[in-house]
């Protein structure tokens, strides 16, 4: 394996392009440097993206944010900006790993890394968060939840990586929040999550609503139907008991060593409810 | 392979090293400097016996390639005794035996003064979420929890 | 002389800095891991990709070519082994013949970096007959299950059982029919345990150096030195005098630390190579190689009155301890019933071979598994009867004079004691509210005393250095130097104790058994009165009178009354003084295979909610109660109890071996193998009980064990209660308990 630190986007994609073997990205490294020394990925070349100018950036952009691919969970929990604006997206980067994973973990490497548990992702989904993405042809955009395919697989093609983040600005009345299901309190990855963003008019009622949730398919599901179940409504108690019926209706998890089917479904349920609950008092409804 | 050449501040010191791509912070301090205070429990972050703080921030040494290091600031438990005077945390866990093996004790150290350092008033549920990452199988926490607390303290001038 | 049984302490029982905590805070000291050696290998092993496979070949040319490479071995470099024991041990750290568990030894290599070894071992070409494989208890005792070591089976092994059980047994007294009889309510229950790990944070590690001359130098963390040098010269075929072993400071053991892995291994490397080669397990090798506790599935039924009284006790116990026959079972047969004085009771049981890796002891081997059953059948016979569970525990208590479960008759033990303390303490009647559940169990173990040998040497100032052969897992150091200045009168930073390579003292038994506070500290203050003894003779000379008309007293040597004469007391300092003038350097001995070391029991309350939705446990308040007998420290007796209580907690709630249909583990790493993290737990709180044990001087009881037994149940019945259903399997992970609580 070679090591190469880049100093601009148009280097390191001229990098990556003209590797012949296998090229990884190493953003915060906490991902890839386990999958290397487990031997489960062995590229020929990896790129750290780190010294790109302006990859730690945090920048205002049309109301909203624009977050560097390198920007660590703990620098974005320290930004008062980001976590007024959009606290369920901090909140869900923030429970990965512990103090000292958020030191390196980013929001870029866990979208890219395509977990189906992935903390940040039901969040970001949920936020209609948009991915730069900067490769040989030039730079695109792309909402996030295009960009994990299958566990480990995301559709950047050769040469391509996600440069920064975009987390839009949110109308008025608006919240977002996300919870997930850990056996222990720290620690251990999302047996189940599920991630909620909302917006109520002036009469307190849900405008937009989008539903995310994770660890329960081979992707983050958007679901839609949940979705449904919220707008028009106050989110009373039969609101939101269909929005969880309908996330337990979507997800279709598989029995593994972190939980069953039976459970996953049933607890998808469980914390869709009550985080859009928190969303929905985050979002100023009376609580 | 080709090493990789890496100049770097480890505890306001600097050295060179020679380092391959695939080895990790922890490595080379370890196996090339003769710095054994930072262990390796898991070598996948999930037990925080190899803590250090890189540019003031708290990051497992394991999840940290040695090259990564090229031009920053690593504090390590050797650096954390200012010569012959304990910091406060290193003196309450010896006046609470807050350490049984001792192996996991250099990152819980190294982790607790990064958190003293962001908020020196924290409660007792704040240091132990901040410290969840540093596993310790001995002590059950308790005198580790009460230590960082009473450190905590003194470190105000409470 | 002091006198033999002493109450009246100075030094013993305060909580005074242990000798080696600068270094463990300053990061100098030096575990495992952290020697190295000039011309230093590293050291990688091979390991088997299955759960159970018959090893065709081995071809280990490319890898002998490759650059870099200066030694492989496989396990036709050692040599056979002296005993079936010592060869099961053998064959766990290098497979012959067959592979018996994902994750065994095959091969090895010795390389120039851990580069190239790693390189290296990719070019081992490793024929496999692939073989079916059993991994859980219910499935190996089947007389169909596939055979995982042919000749082994225990030769009274019951009909319809399968060639993998080994060691049945049985223990108990009495009528059980009779008792049966006289219940008014028996409930007769299955329970199952998952294997858990000790999980200790330092991986296992050694530097092993072996020259041409055949003598050789291994360095590594255990948890006793001198039995690895005995495995590793017969593995080697080597005369144990060649073999120095010199323990480092170690990372956490808890009993997982008491056989060998890597170190005949490294030793073969170093012979073959004929330079230093250093091993450091990866945490995926600790896990999937290193000794895992049983699992067990077993079947208990107790029968009690109305009022109370348990009539009669019977256990059916099954473990399975890896791929090798596993005598664990004996202590949890012994353990099951222990806490209490029953007159008809019976715990019988066998192990099985599975393909895992080979059980190690694990703190209070057996016990836990053992005690949990029945601690949960006991609670449910109370909430069924209405019944205090703490009323019931004290009616039906072992004693001073009960013949216990497992045959002995118990001396001065503190049940009762820990009992009524467990009572009396505001934990027991505070208010629970809505989801929460209060669970409380008994727990014991036996102690060990075992060999032991200790040097203590008068220095030239009158200090003392104590030599002792036990690495020091959690304090043992400041509590042998405080034994040592209480019994000699002087203060505690005059004392430094070291550990011992096996080179520089005698044999002593591995630490473990909960034995060292008590056995080395035995022979500790033997050893202080020989040297008293001399010191008084010393002066005797000096002041020419009988050797026994001087006495000792805190500290100084004193005519033992008007009739030996007017003499000034002389100090520890100034006998040192004259110590070349009086026959030359003074020090003191004392060997022995110490017995006595009284059992240890223990009350833990616990008050958890769970959260109904999702099955999640929140533990809100724990007390751990324990008879000490002394505490010669008491931050590390408390240490012990809140981290033995921890480590039962984990047990209890999540940690668990998964192994897949492939027989393969699922788990091997901290992320999903889930100990308890500082932010599960609340504080921990440790009341000691000090019944003076009268087998030690000043009291002791081993208390390392005993803290683990007790959460299994005590969080099974506390779950139990909070969602009133019970539980009846270990560990009590959230779907678990959901599925129970919509069961």
């Amino acid at each position: 394996m070679r090591y190469a630190a880049p100093t601009s986007i148009s280097e390191a994609t001229r990098l990556l392009a003209a590797e012949p073997g296998q090229s990884q990205i190493l953003a915060g490294g906490s991902d890839i440097l386990v999958q290397l020394k487990a031997g489960l990925a062995e590229p020929d070349l990896l790129v750290d993206i780190k010294r790109i100018d302006g990859i730690y950036d945090i920048t205002s952009e049309d109301g909203g944010y624009r977050i560097g691919a390198a920007v660590s969970g703990a620098a974005l929990g320290e930004h008062a900006g980001v976590k007024a604006l959009w606290p369920g997206v901090v909140e869900a980067l923030e429970l990965i790993g512990s103090t000292q994973v958020q030191g390196r973990a980013t929001m870029a490497g866990n979208l890219c890394n395509a977990s189906p548990a992935a903390d940040s992702v039901p969040a970001m989904i949920a936020a209609q968060a948009i991915a730069r993405i900067n490769g040989p042809d030039g730079e695109r955009d792309c909402p996030v939840q295009d960009i994990p395919v299958a566990p480990g697989r995301n559709s950047l093609a050769k040469g391509e990586f996600v440069t920064s983040i975009l987390l839009p600005a949110r109308p008025a009345n608006a919240s977002d929040a996300y919870l997930r299901f850990i056996p222990r309190t720290e620690m251990d990855i999302a047996v189940v999550s599920a991630g909620v963003s909302l917006a109520l008019d002036d009469n307190g009622i849900c405008n937009e609503a989008h539903v995310a949730i994770g660890a329960v398919a081979a992707t983050v599901l958007v679901v839609e139907e949940a979705a449904k179940c919220l707008i028009g409504t106050k989110l009373d108690d039969a609101a939101i008991d269909a929005m969880g019926a309908a996330c337990s209706a979507a997800a279709t998890p598989i029995s593994d060593k972190r939980g069953t089917v039976e459970f996953r479904k049933d607890v998808v349920a469980v914390l869709a409810k009550r985080v859009a609950k928190i969303a929905h008092t985050r979002a100023g409804a009376p609580s | 392979m080709s090493n990789i050449h890496v100049t770097t501040t480890l505890n306001g010191d600097q050295v060179e090293y020679l380092c391959e791509p695939q080895e990790t912070l922890l490595d080379v301090m370890r196996d090339r400097l003769d710095m054994t205070g930072a262990k390796e429990g898991c070598g996948s972050g999930d037990c925080g016996a190899c803590s250090v703080t890189m540019n003031g921030r708290l990051v497992c040494s394991c999840l940290v390639l040695a090259a990564e290091a090229e031009g920053q600031e690593v504090e390590t438990i050797e650096g954390m005794a200012d010569g012959e005077t304990l910091h406060p945390l290193q003196q309450k866990f010896l006046d609470h035996a807050a350490l049984q093996c001792g192996i996991c004790t250099p990152g819980f150290l190294v982790a607790a003064k990064a958190l003293l350092a962001k908020n020196p008033d924290p409660t007792e549920t704040e240091v132990r979420y901040w410290l969840a990452g540093n596993l310790c199988r001995c002590t059950g926490y308790d005198k580790i929890i009460n230590a960082v607390m009473d450190a905590a303290a003194e470190m105000r001038g409470a | 002389m002091a006198l033999d049984n002493k109450r009246d302490f100075k030094i013993v029982g305060t909580r005074v800095p242990r000798p080696d905590g600068v270094d463990k805070v300053t990061g100098r000291a030096q575990f495992g891991a952290d020697k190295t050696a000039p011309g230093m290998l590293i050291g990688q092993i091979l390991r088997s990709p299955h759960a159970h496979a018959r090893i065709i070949s081995i071809d280990t040319s490319a890898a002998e070519a490759l650059n870099g490479v200066k030694a492989v071995i496989t396990s036709a470099d050692f040599d056979k082994a002296s005993s079936a024991g010592n060869q099961d041990a053998l064959d766990n750290c290098m497979a012959r013949g067959k592979a018996l568990y994902d994750g065994h030894a095959v091969a090895a290599v010795a390389a120039i970096s851990a580069t190239v070894a790693k390189q290296a071992l990719k070019l081992i070409k490793v024929d496999y007959e692939v073989l079916p494989h059993v991994t859980e208890v219910e499935d190996a005792i089947k007389t169909d299950a596939p055979i995982v070591q042919e000749g082994r089976q225990a030769a009274d092994t019951p009909a319809g059982l399968s060639q993998n059980i080994t060691h049945q047994m049985s223990f108990g007294h009495g009528d059980l029919d009779a008792g049966f009889a006289k219940a008014d309510l028996v409930i007769e229950r299955s329970f199952k345990t998952a294997a858990t790990h000790q999980g200790y944070i330092e991986p296992h590690a050694c530097l092993a150096t072996m020259g041409p001359d055949g003598k050789a130098d291994l360095w590594c963390c255990t948890q006793g030195q001198y039995f690895v040098r005995e495995l590793c010269a017969d593995f080697l075929g080597m005369e144990t005098s060649q073999l120095r072993v010199t323990a480092s400071e170690i990372g956490g053991g808890f009993g997982g630390k008491t056989t060998v892995f890597i170190e005949p291994v490294a030793l073969a490397l170093s012979r073959k190579a004929g330079k230093p080669v250093k091993i450091t397990m990866t945490r995926d090798e600790v896990f999937k190689a290193t000794g895992p506790t049983i699992s067990s599935y077993s079947d208990v039924k107790i029968g009690m009155t109305k009022d109370g009284r348990i009539t009669a006790a019977h256990a059916l116990l099954r473990y399975q301890g890896g791929a090798f026959p596993c005598g664990t079972i004996e202590f949890g047969l012994m353990s099951a019933f222990a806490a209490y004085d029953l007159d008809a009771v019976q715990a019988e049981g066998f192990n099985v071979m599975t393909n895992r890796p080979r059980q190690a002891a694990y703190r209070a081997p057996g016990a836990p598994v053992a005690i949990y059953p029945v601690e949960s059948v006991v609670d449910e016979l109370c909430q069924q009867l209405d019944l205090d569970p703490l009323d019931v525990r004290l009616k039906n208590a072992a004693r001073k004079g009960t013949k216990s479960s497992y045959g002995p008759t118990f001396d001065e033990i503190g049940l009762v004691a820990t009992l009524e303390a467990a009572k009396a303490h505001p934990h027991y009647t505070a208010p629970l509210g809505p989801n929460q559940g209060r669970g409380l169990s008994c727990g014991f173990w036996f102690n060990f005393g075992g060999n032991t040998c200790v040097s203590l040497n008068l220095n030239a100032d009158g200090t003392v250095g104590i030599i002792e052969g036990n690495p020091d897992i959690g304090g043992s150091r400041a509590s042998i130097s405080q034994m040592a200045a209480e019994e000699l009168g002087i203060p505690y930073e005059h004392v430094r104790t070291i550990i011992a390579d096996t080179s520089s003292l005698g044999y002593n038994d591995i630490t473990d058994g909960s034995r060292v506070t008590f056995a080395v500290g035995l022979a500790t203050i033997k050893a202080a009165r020989d040297a008293i003894q001399k010191m008084c003779a010393r002066v005797a000379k000096l002041w020419d009178i009988d050797e026994d008309a001087v006495i000792w007293e805190d500290g100084f040597a004193k005519p033992a009354g008007p009739n030996a004469g007017a003499f000034e007391p002389m100090s520890i300092a100034e006998i040192a003084a004259i110590a070349n003038s009086t026959g030359g350097p003074i020090a003191g001995h004392h060997e022995v295979n110490a017995n006595g070391a009284g059992v240890s029991f223990g009350v833990h309350l616990v008050d958890l909610e769970i959260d109904p939705e999702t099955g999640f446990t929140t533990i809100l308040r724990y007390t751990v109660f324990q008879d000490a007998g002394k505490a010669v420290n008491p931050d590390y007796v408390e240490g012990q109890m809140q981290g033995g209580a921890v480590q039962g907690i984990g047990w209890a709630l999540n940690e668990e071996y998964i192994y897949g249909d492939d027989g393969l583990l699922q788990n091997p790493g901290f992320l999903d193998y889930r100990i308890p993290v500082a932010s599960d737990l609340p504080p921990i709180e440790a009341v000691i009980l000090e019944i003076p044990n009268p087998g030690h001087p000043y009291g002791v009881r081993g208390v390392g064990e005993t803290p683990i037994v007790p959460p299994l149940a005590a969080l099974s019945n506390g779950v139990s209660r909070a969602i009133g259903k019970r539980m009846f399997e270990l560990p009590m992970s959230p779907p678990k308990i959901l599925k129970t609580i919509k069961g």
